[in-house]
């Protein structure tokens, strides 16, 4: 993992001071409230619906054991006694308390993080690949890369005051695990016939209430001048992006309105200026970045584990799990384990202190004390022993993080929703928990394969139900809650906007149109094929006709 | 007078802001004053014979179009109607960078002594504080950070040119 220097210690101490000033302006009327809201924002802080809301930077979505302990810490000390992992990698804590927050970020300094730019108009944490450095499908690893997007984005002066939030995504792998196509650029590495690294750059894609999917607005970038192009991206962007509406605000809104050729033309003759110079980016300091991040002291196999093979095949329970909660590795013996958050009433993506402080002991006695976020609201483990897995098996069950349900349909992604978030138009932690009670059947859902459902409570999307290949979002009408049903959505390569089936449902009526599509899915499937894939075959026609069949 | 923080000291402002000045009549004779874009450009070559004269962009503005004047003009504001409104940190880095201005630099507007360090790492040296604020309380905010990462008007050179130590670099991990 990368370990700050002595810069990096003194910017976020300075940012924490810097904070606690601001902080006691405000409370003694020096500041005022619409001046100390930007300010606030930009140290992670909301103000929500029960309490202030404090949203934690985890860096391209990495932890190690030290951190998620003192992450515990904080949850036990300043909050409930729990945490929310994000669809963006960082964990937010729903009851602090104002006047605490800059003892939090205190703390949390002490293991080198902190909250700057977690929320803000300005650009926020990178988003990144969860099983980066270990994928048995990686061109290049992105994490060197992340760290110096890290660096350059934290307090860039020009950028502190963008049109709206900016959202960036890097990607090193075949398959896309990032929504790079969903961000407001999406880096995704590659190389060139001569080995060379370069990134092919896509700009414009996001949720939200006018959701769209980027435009490469370049194929490959040299990877040296990856901050001098990012740099020409948000000056046009900060020049021209609208800061008359906020809806309009962000840079899908421009590209849109400019053309992905326009737009792309305007970024080219800026970084024109900037080529070459000294924001270019020399191999040593990649070098450098990556010295940070070595393999772990991996033993080395001439071949993947026999008696995991034998375990495998002795017991259906943990194969079922290995089947969708274990990856592979690029080393032979190795797995990569992917702990559930999404049991069965539990909000998805939340985990207690206690929970915490035992997944940093797992990530201490089987993968190196290192521990990733899924966008998904999920955890990591990435170098575990595949001999170890059977008792890790076991630990993860008692601990509840080994439902079997790793892309499943119960692997809800979902926000907080109304019962926490005051933007939210209605609830979505219940909703997630009806469906995942209506499927409890473990063999149907294993039967049904890959099927992403995500939820938002509000049309700011948190929850990625555009994406989602069943998309449920929480609108209000009348001052009542109800749910749009989308579907079509898709993240990744083949990334995709759900379209939405019909009029909204209520609460009581979501579970049984989710069987219903489930149900025209398993009508008319082919052989091994994903619910997404027999959608774009058959269109939405019959999952709509079935879902409102009769009144509801 | 109207006080001033320049070249991060509170000096007295003697430049007078005209905001709404559209034609030479509104320019009074004998106070430098800082004239609106529109104006300077229709009547530059009256204005430039004063020497007295600056100008101030909105955010909207091209900075561009000061770019055969940058040489001559002895300052140039940049308005911020909120600072919320981050337009003008990247018209201040292209009237430095790409145009060449050297003479005073000046930020107006909704200037909080929370944007300085910002500000400043922009190119800007001169700050018309909102007068609410305390321009001496204010110094402080220029050292709120030791630097910054990224390459910048006033630190050209970006972190990791300027010699990023090893120290913090791990070992490899065992169990």
């Amino acid at each position: 993992m990368y370990r700050y220097d002595k810069f990096d210690s003194s910017l976020v101490a300075q940012r924490v001071a810097q904070f606690r000033d601001q902080t006691q302006r405000f409370l003694t009327g020096a500041l005022t409230e619409d001046e100390f809201r930007p300010l606030r924002l930009q140290n992670g802080l909301y103000i929500q619906k029960h309490a202030p809301m404090l949203r934690v930077a985890i860096p391209y979505g990495h932890l190690s054991s030290a951190q998620l302990r003192v992450l515990a810490q904080i949850a036990r000390q300043y909050d409930r006694g729990y945490g929310h992992f994000t669809t963006r990698q960082n964990l937010q804590y729903n009851w602090p308390r104002l006047e605490e927050t800059p003892e939090i970020l205190a703390l949390l300094a002490t293991v080198e993080m902190h909250a700057i730019q977690t929320s803000g108009n300005c650009v926020r944490n990178t988003t990144s690949d969860p099983f980066a450095g270990v994928a048995a499908d990686e061109i290049v690893d992105p994490r060197p890369w992340c760290e110096l997007i890290r660096q350059w984005s934290t307090l860039h002066p020009e950028f502190a005051f963008l049109p709206r939030k900016f959202k960036i995504a890097v990607t090193g792998a075949t398959r896309d695990r990032t929504a790079a196509l969903v961000h407001d650029i999406g880096a995704q590495a590659v190389r060139d016939a001569g080995g060379d690294v370069g990134f092919r750059v896509i700009v414009g894609g996001g949720q939200g209430r006018t959701p769209m999917i980027g435009h490469a607005i370049r194929e490959f970038l040299p990877a040296p001048e990856l901050l001098n192009y990012f740099d020409a991206i948000l000056r046009v962007y900060n020049r021209y992006g609208r800061r008359d509406n906020k809806y309009k605000a962000r840079i899908k809104i421009l590209v849109k309105e400019l053309t992905p050729a326009e737009f792309a033309r305007q970024v080219e003759t800026e970084w024109e200026h900037a080529r070459g110079g000294p924001g270019t980016v020399p191999d040593a300091e990649i070098a450098r970045l990556a010295a940070h991040f070595p393999d772990p002291a991996y033993r080395d196999f001439p071949r993947d584990s026999v008696a995991y093979r034998a375990a495998l095949a002795d017991s259906r329970p943990f194969s079922r799990w290995a089947e969708r909660n274990v990856h592979p590795h690029k080393r032979k013996g190795y797995a990569i384990v992917t702990l559930s958050l999404k049991r069965t009433g539990t909000p998805p993506g939340d985990a207690t202190a206690v929970e915490m402080d035992a997944i940093a002991d797992l990530a201490d006695r089987f993968s190196f004390g290192e521990v990733r976020v899924t966008h998904e609201q999920n955890l990591v483990l990435s170098d575990v022993l595949q001999n170890d897995l059977d008792a890790l098996w076991g630990r993860l069950k008692a601990l509840g993080f080994a439902t079997p349900n790793i892309g499943l349909l119960t692997d809800i992604v979902c926000c907080p929703g109304g019962d926490f978030c005051s933007l939210a138009n209605a609830k979505s932690i219940p909703i997630a928990e009806g469906i995942q009670r209506r499927f409890d059947d473990l063999d149907y859902l294993h039967d049904l394969g890959d099927l992403e459902l995500n939820m938002s409570g509000c049309m700011n999307a948190c929850g990625h139900h555009h994406v989602g290949h069943i998309g449920i979002l929480g609108v209000d009408k009348n001052g009542e809650e109800w749910y749009q049903i989308s579907v079509g959505g898709a993240q990744g390569n083949d990334a995709s906007l759900g379209k939405v089936i019909g009029p909204s449902l209520a609460a009581a009526e979501v579970p049984e149109a989710i069987v219903r599509l489930v149900d025209v899915y398993v009508g008319h499937r082919h052989a091994d094929e994903r619910f997404i894939d027999t959608v774009r075959r058959l269109g939405l026609a019959p999952f709509k006709e079935r879902v409102y069949a009769t009144a509801h | 007078m109207r006080q001033l923080i320049k070249d991060r000291a509170v000096v007295d402002d003697r430049w007078t802001l005209l905001r709404d000045a559209a034609a030479l009549a509104d320019v009074p004779d004998g106070v430098p004053a800082i004239v609106p874009l529109a104006l300077w450009l229709a009547r530059r070559d009256d204005l430039s014979a004063r020497g007295d004269i600056g100008v101030w962009l909105a955010p909207s503005d091209d900075p561009g179009a000061l770019a055969a004047d940058t040489g001559a003009l002895p300052l140039i504001a940049v308005d911020f109607p909120q600072f919320i409104d981050g337009r003008g940190y990247s018209i201040a880095r292209l009237l430095r960078d790409r145009h060449g201005f050297r003479g005073e630099l000046r930020a107006i507007g909704d200037i909080l002594r929370d944007q300085l360090f910002a500000l400043s790492e922009c190119g800007f040296d001169a700050f018309a504080l909102r007068s609410d604020h305390d321009a001496h309380a204010a110094l402080a905010s220029f050292n709120d950070f030791a630097g910054v990462y990224a390459a910048t008007t006033r630190t050209p050179e970006p972190w990791f040119r300027r010699g990023p130590s090893s120290d913090g670099c791990p070992r490899q991990r065992t169990h």
